[in-house]
């Protein structure tokens, strides 16, 4: 970058008549940095004062690998059961008419709205051995409620919506002129379906799980209330950071934080990569 | 054109032909594996929450919102979204001038910085305010100094809550903005109206719809909040309890009728935004950015 304009066309930005440029990008930078990036950029210098060898001690610890085992982990199954049933949720809302099809539509948001420690209570209340789900689930040998798959459950509900409102848009724009062609080419349905249908949704269902993938693998909320919280079984990678505050341990807090920010980041630099080569590939 | 084949094509949704959509009862077993999906994962907590709230009776239950820890809580939660919501709101229509109504270098750059904030966990973004304001935190030692509280306080609070909470306006305004074009305001200007006129009399109602639409979001996640504000609390009886808190408090201390007390005043707020958003979409659809949902 330079920092003079080095040949006449270079502009930092194009002429308009339309005033309020400089009060309204001066008081936006502003506003981001104070609130935003000084603050992260906070955590980044504290955990590169921590030093290589401290760095790499409290990453490595045990507890704090296994934390961060079970957050990526659970999110990860948790999204990909989203990318299942968002899917057919969504396919259902768009191509089929049925009843109520308004008020249920409207519902697949309600994630986004409750608040998750409000979600936590409830799931764990249904979940619980003596809970309306608990019970029936306990016959067949399912502990939901203190387990590991408590937090997937938790997840699952707080990841919902990433994926329908993601690929709902796209599926409403799919051609149906494409499938007609397909059928009277003598396509069957399943042939039109997986090989027509699926690779135009492809970018979209990606996006939609890494959305849900992301929000999960930082969720706190809703899932400590149901995962029961024992070291190295159900403690998520947020909680850990939260014990350590609590113990006046700064530094294993960011650094797990460090390295929950660095992962994620990759992950999302990642998936932006998959989904370039989806949009080229099945564009 | 008397061929059967295209005689029998019917372009509408409702009459598909066989070729372009599935079978009666694929469509019907699919529509029933997603309700019933639904209903356990969506409606089911939903349900939980009313029903464990009234378990012993509407008089337990009105007697638990009087409590004074309880209504404490709320007024912090009102103060708190009432400090933010309007902060990102101005911070929203700043942003969204800036990015939709002008041209500069930087400035994807810039959009992708204002979403930074839903890809960090809230317990980060409570993290960082402790890192930088607490005891042993960058400004610990100064802001002791001068007597100045923020971690464990009401600043934080809000601090906390105006990070997570911070690109639900912008996101919602710039596409929209973006949408509209400068053309109104040209037009507004040529005829002699300064800068402020443009922005009140013509960009404000093109956009107001939009606006409350995002408004309404965040407010909804302001209230909400609980990873991020539990970190900086401290968690304060009737000091520095947020509604979401105190369910937690209550629930820990297995007061199961007032946690999901609290919890459904939540729920409530919850319902009342899944139905104006949604009122908004199916009236305003239109003037409503394209961006649904976050």
């Amino acid at each position: 970058m330079t920092t003079a304009p080095a040949h006449a066309g270079w502009r930092f930005r194009q002429p308009s008549v339309i005033p309020g440029f400089g009060l309204t990008l001066g008081f936006s930078l502003a506003y981001l940095t104070l609130i935003i990036l000084i603050p992260l950029s906070g955590l980044i210098w504290r955990s590169a004062a921590l030093g290589w060898t401290d760095f790499w001690a409290l990453a490595t610890d045990r507890r704090t690998l296994k934390a961060l085992e079970i957050s990526f982990g659970t999110a990860f199954i948790a999204a990909a059961v989203n990318v299942v049933f968002g899917t057919l949720v969504a396919w259902v809302l768009v191509r089929y008419r049925f009843p109520g099809r308004r008020v249920v539509d409207a519902m697949v948001d309600l994630p986004f709205a409750l608040p998750t420690a409000v979600a936590g209570i409830a799931l764990t209340t249904l979940y619980a051995p003596t809970g309306w789900l608990g019970k029936l689930l306990m016959p067949l040998g399912l502990k939901v409620a203190y387990t590991p798959l408590g937090i997937i459950v938790a997840l699952v509900f707080i990841g919902l919506p990433f994926v329908v409102r993601t690929v709902q848009p796209i599926m409403e724009e799919l051609d149906k002129e494409v499938e007609e062609a397909a059928a009277t080419l003598g396509a069957s349905r399943f042939q039109i379906i997986t090989r027509v249908l699926f690779p135009g949704l492809a970018p979209a269902v990606i996006t939609g799980f890494s959305l849900a993938f992301a929000r999960g693998v930082g969720e706190y909320g809703s899932v400590i209330f149901i995962a029961g919280n024992l070291p190295y079984k159900s403690e998520i990678a947020p909680l850990l950071i939260v014990i350590r505050l609590e113990e006046y341990n700064y530094p294993a807090a960011t650094a797990i934080a460090a390295i929950m920010l660095a992962l994620s980041f990759a992950m999302l630099l990642l998936i932006n990569l998959v989904q370039t080569w989806s949009r080229k590939r099945y564009g | 054109m008397a061929d059967p084949e295209i005689k029998s094509y019917e372009p509408h949704h409702e009459s598909q032909s066989a070729a372009v959509t599935e079978s009666r009862p694929v469509r019907v077993a699919l529509t029933t594996v997603t309700l019933v999906f639904l209903g356990v994962f969506l409606l089911l907590p939903l349900i939980i929450v009313f029903k464990e709230a009234f378990a012993k009776g509407v008089g337990a239950y009105f007697q638990s919102l009087g409590d004074a820890d309880t209504r404490s809580a709320i007024r912090l939660t009102l103060l708190v979204a009432a400090i933010s919501v309007p902060l990102n709101l101005v911070f929203g229509l700043s942003a969204a001038w800036a990015i939709a109504k002008f041209e500069f270098k930087g400035k994807a750059f810039l959009t992708t910085l204002i979403d930074l904030p839903f890809s960090v966990s809230p317990v980060i973004s409570g993290l960082v305010y402790v890192l930088l304001f607490g005891a042993q935190g960058l400004l610990g030692e100064w802001l002791k100094a001068h007597g100045i509280q923020i971690l464990f306080a009401v600043p934080g609070i809000v601090l906390a809550t105006v990070f997570v909470t911070f690109p639900f306006v912008a996101r919602e305004l710039i596409p929209l903005m973006q949408e509209q074009g400068n053309g109104d305001e040209e037009a507004a200007l040529s005829l002699g109206a300064n800068g402020w006129q443009a922005f009140w009399y013509v960009t404000l109602p093109n956009i107001k719809w939009g606006l409350l639409y995002g408004v309404l979001l965040c407010n909804a996640r302001a209230m909400g909040e609980f990873g991020a504000v539990s970190v900086v609390s401290g968690h304060i009886r009737g000091l520095t309890n947020t509604m979401p808190l105190h369910v937690e408090i209550l629930y820990n201390e297995y007061n199961a009728v007032g946690a999901f007390a609290v919890a459904s005043l939540l729920a409530g707020l919850a319902l009342v935004t899944l139905v104006l958003k949604t009122l908004l979409e199916m009236r305003y659809g239109a003037e409503i950015a394209a961006t649904r949902g976050h």
